[in-house]
């Protein structure tokens, strides 16, 4: 599983970061050297081994489905790049 | 007058109440500290002004007899935890002019127990890194540096380095793989993290949501204890937060070893180990048996996977928390963008730094189809390994003493070059996060280089109680008094 140019525009694709032709050979050659350091992690036989995704020992906790909070649109959009009348703006998506 | 700076929290939360001086005294104090070791880059923000306003209030408190747990009592913030109307950048470019319009739940429960805010911290971007050099403001500083400048630690270096310069009595940090333990080790401070789910990750920038905890940084273990009482707490906003009750921790600080049993992980004692780390471990073992502690030897089998585990599932987490840094909502959104699409990768390509783009690519790598099961699976299932070791061992003692680094702190710039050695610096760290077990570092000794060492001590899910007890023999064993040269 080596990661090669091709890969490195692809996971930028998928991470939505930008990465310029002359950056992609020296991300592969990272990322490589960072996977075949963990690939050591097949040393282990986890075969019948659970997978842990959270360690609290609690099942989510339930709350009644209740509007709790809202009425503050001023502070939800004070930090947005661009707004107007209380919506964000992004560039045109559909023509 | 007495040196307030030379105050433990305790002790100036004791001045406080016997009227030997003014929180408004105090807090000036400290940001006249703040001011001449502002060359140690701790503070990204100063709230110089909101300062004294909570001084006074506490005053108030004081006099009618409100005191607060820890009122009147001056306290850094990393710049990780949003402060309402205070920027939180999280060190990061992409944040850099972000202002919460609310609170974290950690700091409004230091704030409604009489804290005193006296500005945001330093830290790694995002709190990604070992050596607080991937901050966006450039480096916090070790003030136990001389002419070559170094490390403070990482991720929470700001917050350790304030502590050990008495430019904060009390600071905040957070812990993903060893952010608060690790910077407190080499700036010889005492940093604990908590069992996961004690302090409310509400309103913490999230890096790795399984992992991350909040926790306290002080100078010493009775003053750790009351700072964790402040800001630990359940919390509904907090879906992972924990509903057990803290144990108590004044008789903890009370209780001493005898009788404790200790365990001493074989897995630990790693090849090529620094001589004077060793010897500290060591040290460290007959200072627990010389109070009436027992020995065990016990295995952790899985401790070297620990570190290859935590780089897939802590950039996996990152790479889906980081998502939402979009150049729409807040955060900086790049001038010359086209599509949306196009939008998005260049603000990401601008606002994050390069160690944070690797991880998101580490994690997005992992997760993405074909790749999910050999990755990221495999890590879930190897730290189920991971925690099913501590639990085993925990069944046969009570806490265990590890070395809390590899090595005392290294200079600045030093360990740049390849991401690999720096992701090692957390090899004694990592495990606790992956488990969810609380974990103390306590400053133990000094180098040859006159650098402070640290040991740490590790106990079971819930058990704060069994931390503190040793961690205050240990530290009272150890008898570490060194002020670091470059302390205000």
């Amino acid at each position: 599983m080596s990661v090669d140019k091709d890969t490195v525009k692809k996971i930028g694709r998928l991470a939505r970061i930008y990465v310029p032709e002359e950056r992609q050979e020296q991300i592969a050659g990272e990322l490589n050297h960072i996977l075949g350091w963990i690939e050591q992690l097949n040393e282990v036989d986890t075969a019948d081994v659970e997978p842990l995704a959270s360690v609290t020992g609690h099942d989510l906790p339930l709350r009644a489905d209740a509007v709790t909070d809202g009425d503050i649109a001023e502070d939800v959009l004070q930090n947005a790049p661009q707004t107007t009348s209380n919506f964000f703006v992004v560039p045109k998506v559909v023509e | 007058m007495t040196d307030l700076l030379a105050l433990s929290a305790t002790e100036a939360k004791q001045a406080l109440l016997d009227k030997d001086c003014s929180a408004v005294e105090l807090t000036t104090a400290y940001l006249g500290a703040m001011e001449k070791t502002k060359s140690l880059n701790n503070y990204v923000t100063e709230t110089a002004e909101q300062a004294l306003a909570m001084a006074q209030q506490s005053d108030k408190n004081i006099a009618q007899d409100k005191a607060g747990l820890i009122e009147g009592l001056p306290v850094g913030v990393k710049d990780l935890f949003c402060t309402r109307s205070v920027r939180t950048t999280a060190c990061s470019d992409i944040l850099k002019n972000f202002v919460p319009p609310y609170e974290s739940t950690v700091t409004d429960k230091l704030w409604q127990s009489g804290g005193v805010m006296l500005g945001k911290l330093n830290c790694d971007e995002f709190a990604m890194g070992s050596a607080n050099e991937t901050s966006c403001f450039g480096p916090a500083v070790n003030p136990w540096s001389g002419d070559t400048p170094l490390a403070a630690g990482g991720s929470s270096g700001g917050s350790a380095s304030a502590v050990a310069a008495r430019s904060a009595l009390l600071a905040t940090g957070t812990d993903t793989g060893g952010s608060i333990r690790q910077p407190a080790a080499f700036c010889g401070v005492v940093g604990m993290k908590p069992t996961y789910g004690r302090c409310s990750r509400w309103g913490i920038v999230a890096f790795a949501s399984s992992l991350d905890q909040a926790g306290p940084f002080t100078r010493n273990v009775a003053d750790s204890a009351l700072m964790f009482s402040a800001m630990a707490g359940h919390d509904a906003k907090d879906s992972t937060s924990a509903p057990e009750a803290l144990p108590d921790l004044d008789q903890a600080l009370q209780a001493g070893v005898k009788g404790m049993k200790v365990g001493i992980p074989a897995e630990y004692q790693m090849d090529g180990m620094d001589a004077e780390i060793v010897s500290l471990w060591q040290q460290g073992q007959q200072w627990l048996v010389d109070a009436g502690a027992e020995l065990v030897e016990i295995s952790l089998p899985h401790t070297s996977y620990a570190l290859p585990t935590y780089y897939i599932i802590a950039p996996a987490e990152a790479s889906s928390n980081l998502a939402r840094y979009d150049g729409v909502r807040y955060g900086v959104r790049a001038e010359e963008s086209g599509s949306l699409d196009e939008m998005y990768e260049i603000s990401r390509q601008a606002g994050f730094g390069d160690e944070v783009q690797r991880r998101i690519m580490i994690g997005t790598y992992a997760l993405s189809a074909g790749y999910y099961d050999a990755y990221y699976k495999k890590a879930q299932q190897v730290r189920w390994l991971i925690r099913k070791d501590f639990e085993d061992a925990f069944a046969q003692v009570d806490t265990i003493l590890t070395p809390a680094t590899p090595t005392a702190a290294f200079a600045l710039g030093q360990k740049q070059d390849d991401p690999l050695t720096m992701y090692l610096n957390d090899v004694f760290t990592v495990p606790a996060n992956l488990a969810g077990i609380p974990g103390i570092s306590v400053p133990a000794g000094l180098s040859q280089a006159g650098l402070p060492l640290g040991l740490q001590l590790l106990a079971g899910a819930f058990q704060e109680d069994r931390l503190y007890a040793a961690a205050a023999c240990l530290e009272k064993q150890a008898g570490f008094s060194a002020i670091a040269p470059k302390a205000a």
